[in-house]
């Protein structure tokens, strides 16, 4: 309780304005162990840096792999491989990942039906229910919709995202796709491959192989939401130090 | 805790002086002999005396808490009559008066007897209150004029209303055969049922059932006049209502033979502290709002509300560590009292000091006729001692209470009491050093 | 679809009630509800995030919609569960909460789901237990769920709830689900009327910014929603209404009295119904009626707030 709660203090609390009941605590926070009994968790002091701030990594850009033109002629290409390998549009769909998986595969749709003229259905897929991660991620997940308004039984599913790395992701797409029926057939595009698999996965249509190092990353930027089309090659800043700790 | 034996001759150097009664607030010494004060202001310290530097303390007449629960007999383990008289020495109360709500309840000469001896072995006296009616149910009037020659100062069912009208007028003119106040404890039972807080706002946010003001407000009124009509005298225990200072106000107005106490507690907390939950918080009568809580300092500093009487209320981690409709009601306040009136009375202005004394000292004595201590040459030694600079913080492993339940746990306080002295004995907090 | 507000992570460990929380999680909330609505209406209606994960449902009240509509959404998410209920359990012999408490805990659950009959109790709960505590309604104080399922269903119907008029109707002084209905709806912006009888109106609670009428027909005539309250049979026992037959023709939502409004307000109601009582059949079965729509958006509700708590990782 407060420690110089005045008089006038109480009546302005009991003015309509309680003490907020929210209870601020976050796991790393929490000071007490399995086993020790009841121990409270003390919410990290307001104003101070909070323990995402304290936590985040920056990141340096450190080249522009790929501009506007190229995504497009990129895309382009992989439209054609994709009616090519699949012998035409006939029973294609495509399910675009979120978040920029979905801008990529509705290019991709369009540029289908440039080369093609079908009309070949999109989905969008959010795999974060899936993720192998979700409970040690120490950011709340943002959950967002998943919208597949047609029969995925028996079609050749296009399975579209931004960056393929250690192939995780696309493990939970599987495993979402596989709740949502029985396709004939999956095959997954991305726009940039960059290495690194940590499960059996590989990608049957790529825009570009980037060979990174683990300090760096690939961003692929949207128009649709980051302003621009565009691929950078950025690595990782210490950021006490601000040096890299990269090659 | 322990008591000291004080020496034959001790001198209180550099002590603030505090007595209302004299007109006396100034810093000096005194010198205590055999139980006796023999002089007050410079003392001239001869070859026999002891001294002890109080460093500015205060020293006055010694307060008296008129409500307190000692629990004892029945619930010692929530407290006992020993701990309630240490808990009492700490927080600078030379006297109690213990309410009669144990088991059994305090209804027969034996046990009021019994209580005095066992409140005998410890300097804080304790003053029982015996009970309106046999077993506090409200029906039949106990032997008031035995228990008055027993040592009862006065009655009450306190922790419920005389229900009935007709018995509350019979004990309010029966009173009159031993000259000793009836003490109300206001609370329409049928408006309050099921309460667990203040009614209002708050209430109505945490979802808790209300005890009303008007509960309070209407059972205040039956009993004004009825003591009006009887010529009896009546006692209001806590008062915490805006409308029960009114119609208390207004019946002194008209010759009532009618006096008032306010807690610490109502004047310093409203119902804003429940939200948490604490149950600490949780007691009859609730706290009230912003605006009772004015009303009642601006009664004490005109002396309609008399006294200062904690409403000490031990309970234990099991009627407590519980959610807040299963708790029990009371809180302790003997260890804080002084301080909080201290700190947000006279701290902050709502308050002088002699006031503050009337009102622990002064003004419950005269409701139950108990002699006045004083700070004067030849008067016995019953006084009250409490820095008004230090800074202390409220600290539930430190309660001498045997119980836990403060809603002032974690205070800072300003004015700490240091403890009591008592013919020629020392009880309190601090050790006494000469 | 309150597209221009942005969501935030919940900044509270515990869902403990609605006051106080800002529009931005409770938008949070209910656009995860959305996303868990989508899994039930799927085939397979099962997702593995919550795998390993162990809540228990303690409901100390006697429950059979919230409880399984928790039992449901936990499955759903793929966690373990366990019931926990009062009758023939060791609390029916006297085992106190707190001790309820330490045992859950030295058991290793991450979640608790608590019904009790004592406002307080979930934050109780929270303030002793590692565990993540979900209030599934204490006593009269909230019940932040089914608040929520509510604004979802408001929120599916009218698009957005800035501006919105919800009429809340019935005994709302024994109201967990009015109070909570109030703090969330406030936050989103809504305007809120709480209409019933004098003697089930809390005590000033126009302190809450809300308005408060006792004549049915302006509530109805104002309100572009009426979320009509569960009227407790027992009401009428302790002085606070004459008979339910006097309440049902006073307050009873009637076909005839939503006729003679200009439009028919949306009508929810968060059930169990007493047919014919607070709300008529032919009103509960007709088009107004959105009651059903609540009962599943109350799974999805459930799931959203199970998997935004249950991430990120509690006990490491």
């Amino acid at each position: 309780m407060c420690s110089d709660l005045a008089l006038k203090e109480s009546i302005n609390r009991s003015r309509g304005r309680p003490r907020p009941r929210l209870r601020i605590y976050h796991p790393l926070s929490w000071s007490g162990e399995i086993g020790k009994g009841v121990q409270k968790c003390h919410p990290p002091a307001r104003g101070g840096i909070s323990f995402m701030e304290g936590m985040r990594v920056n990141f340096r850009e450190k080249a522009k792999l790929v501009d506007a033109e190229g995504i497009r002629r990129t895309l382009t290409r992989l439209a054609h491989e994709i009616v090519e390998r699949n012998r035409g549009s006939q029973n294609l769909a495509i399910v675009g990942m979120r978040t920029r998986g979905v801008f990529i595969a509705e290019r991709l749709q369009k540029l289908i039906k440039e080369v093609d003229g079908g009309d070949v259905p999109l989905g969008v897929l959010d795999v974060t229910l899936y993720r192998d991660d979700f409970r040690l991620k120490l950011k709340q997940p943002q959950i967002q919709v998943t919208h597949i308004d047609f029969d995925i039984d028996e079609k050749n599913i296009v399975l579209v995202d931004d960056v393929l790395y250690t192939g995780r992701t696309i493990r939970a797409a599987l495993d979402a796709l596989m709740d949502l029926g029985r396709p004939a057939r999956i095959q997954l595009a991305v726009l940039v491959d960059r290495g690194h698999r940590e499960l059996p996965i590989k990608s049957d249509f790529v825009g570009k192989n980037v060979p990174t190092s683990i300090g760096e990353e690939v961003r692929v930027r949207m128009a649709e939401h980051d302003g621009e089309d565009a691929i950078y090659l950025v690595e990782r800043v210490d950021k006490e130090e601000g040096k890299s700790n990269g090659s | 805790m322990e008591s000291y034996i004080l020496p034959d001759r001790l001198c209180l150097k550099n002590a603030r002086l505090i007595d209302p009664a004299l007109n006396l607030d100034q810093v000096g010494d005194l010198l205590l002999e055999r139980g006796i004060i023999t002089s007050v202001g410079s003392v001239s310290a001869s070859g026999n005396t002891l001294s002890w530097n109080l460093n500015g303390a205060i020293i006055c007449p010694g307060f008296f808490d008129l409500h307190v629960h000692l629990r004892e007999p029945g619930n010692e383990v929530a407290e006992t009559i020993r701990s309630g008289q240490e808990s009492a020495a700490a927080g600078g109360f030379t006297a109690v008066a213990a309410m009669p709500n144990t088991t059994p309840p305090l209804d027969q000469a034996g046990v009021v007897r019994w209580v005095i001896e066992q409140a005998s072995f410890f300097p804080v006296s304790v003053y029982p209150v015996a009970a309106i009616t046999r077993g506090r149910k409200g029906e039949e009037l106990t032997e008031m004029v035995e228990l008055r020659q027993s040592g009862a100062i006065a009655f009450s069912d306190d922790g419920s209303w005389v229900l009935s009208a007709e018995v509350m007028r019979r004990a309010l003119e029966y009173s009159l055969l031993v000259d000793a106040p009836i003490i109300s404890h206001a609370e329409e039972p049928t408006l309050s049922k099921g309460g667990q807080m203040h009614e209002g706002e708050m209430s109505t946010r945490l979802g808790l059932p209300g005890l009303p003001r008007i509960s309070e407000d209407v059972a205040t009124l039956r009993d004004l006049m009825l003591a009006e009509y009887t010529g009896g005298r009546l006692h209001l225990a806590h008062v915490s209502t805006s409308g029960a200072l009114a119609a208390l106000e207004a019946a002194q107005a008209r010759g009532v033979k009618v006096s008032g106490e306010a807690t610490p507690h109502h004047l310093v907390l409203t119902d804003g502290a429940v939200v948490g939950y604490d149950t600490s918080t949780k007691m009859k009568p609730p706290l009230r709002e912003a605006e009772d809580a004015s009303s009642l300092w601006k009664a004490i500093k005109s002396g309609v509300i008399a006294a200062i009487a904690t409403d000490h209320a031990p309970h234990t981690s099991e009627d407590k560590e519980v959610p807040y409709d299963e708790a029990s009601f009371g809180a302790l306040g003997l260890e804080t009292a002084v301080a909080l009136l201290w700190d947000h009375g006279v701290g902050k202005g709502l308050l002088d000091p002699f006031e503050m004394v009337r009102r622990f000292c002064h003004g419950p004595r005269a409701i139950v006729g108990l002699p006045i201590p004083a700070l004067k040459e030849g008067a016995p030694v019953e006084l009250t001692v409490f820095h008004p600079d230090e800074e202390w913080q409220v600290d539930k492993t430190r309660f001498y209470s045997k119980s836990v339940n403060s809603p002032f746990v974690g205070w800072k306080l300003t004015g700490r009491p240091w403890g009591i002295l008592k013919g020629q004995r020392w009880a309190g907090r601090v050790e006494p050093k000469f | 679809m309150d597209h221009e507000r942005k969501n935030r992570p919940l900044t509270s460990r515990h869902l403990l009630g609605l006051e106080g929380l800002a529009a931005e999680e409770i938008k949070t909330i209910l656009d995860a509800s959305e996303a868990m609505k989508e899994i039930l209406d799927r085939p397979i209606k099962k997702v593995p995030t919550l795998r390993g994960v162990t809540v228990v449902n303690l409901f100390f009240e006697a429950s059979t919609r919230t409880r399984i509509s928790f039992e449901l959404a936990e499955k759903r998410l793929s966690a373990d569960l366990v019931n926990f209920t009062k009758i023939g359990s060791s609390v029916s012999k006297g085992e106190t909460l707190l001790d309820t408490a330490r045992n859950i805990e030295a058991m290793r659950v991450e979640v608790v789901v608590i019904r009790h009959q004592s406002p307080g109790a979930p934050g109780f709960l929270a303030d002793r237990l590692h565990s993540v505590v979900i209030n599934a309604g204490d006593g009269a104080h909230e019940h932040p769920t089914q608040a929520l399922l509510d604004m979802l269903t408001l929120r599916q119907k009218f698009g957005d709830l800035k501006g919105l008029r919800v009429a809340i109707l019935g005994d709302i002084s024994h109201s967990r689900v009015a109070m909570s209905n109030v703090y969330g709806l406030k936050a989103m912006g809504a305007e809120v009327m709480l209409c019933g009888p004098p003697t089930l109106m809390p005590r000033n609670i126009d302190a809450l910014g809300v308005k408060v009428s006792y004549k049915v027909d302006e509530a109805i005539a104002w309100a572009d929603a009426l979320n009509v309250l569960r009227l407790q049979l027992e009401r009428q026992q302790s002085a606070l209404l004459p008979s339910l037959r006097e309440y049902a023709l006073t307050f009873g939502i009637t076909l005839q009295r939503l006729g003679k409004a200009k439009r028919t307000p949306v009508i929810l109601h968060p059930g169990p119904i007493n047919r014919g009582v607070e709300i008529e059949s032919a009103v509960a079965d007709s088009d107004a009626s959105v009651i059903l729509d609540q009962v599943t958006n109350g799974v999805a509700v459930r799931m959203a707030v199970l998997v935004l708590l249950s991430a990120p990782e509690v006990l490491m």
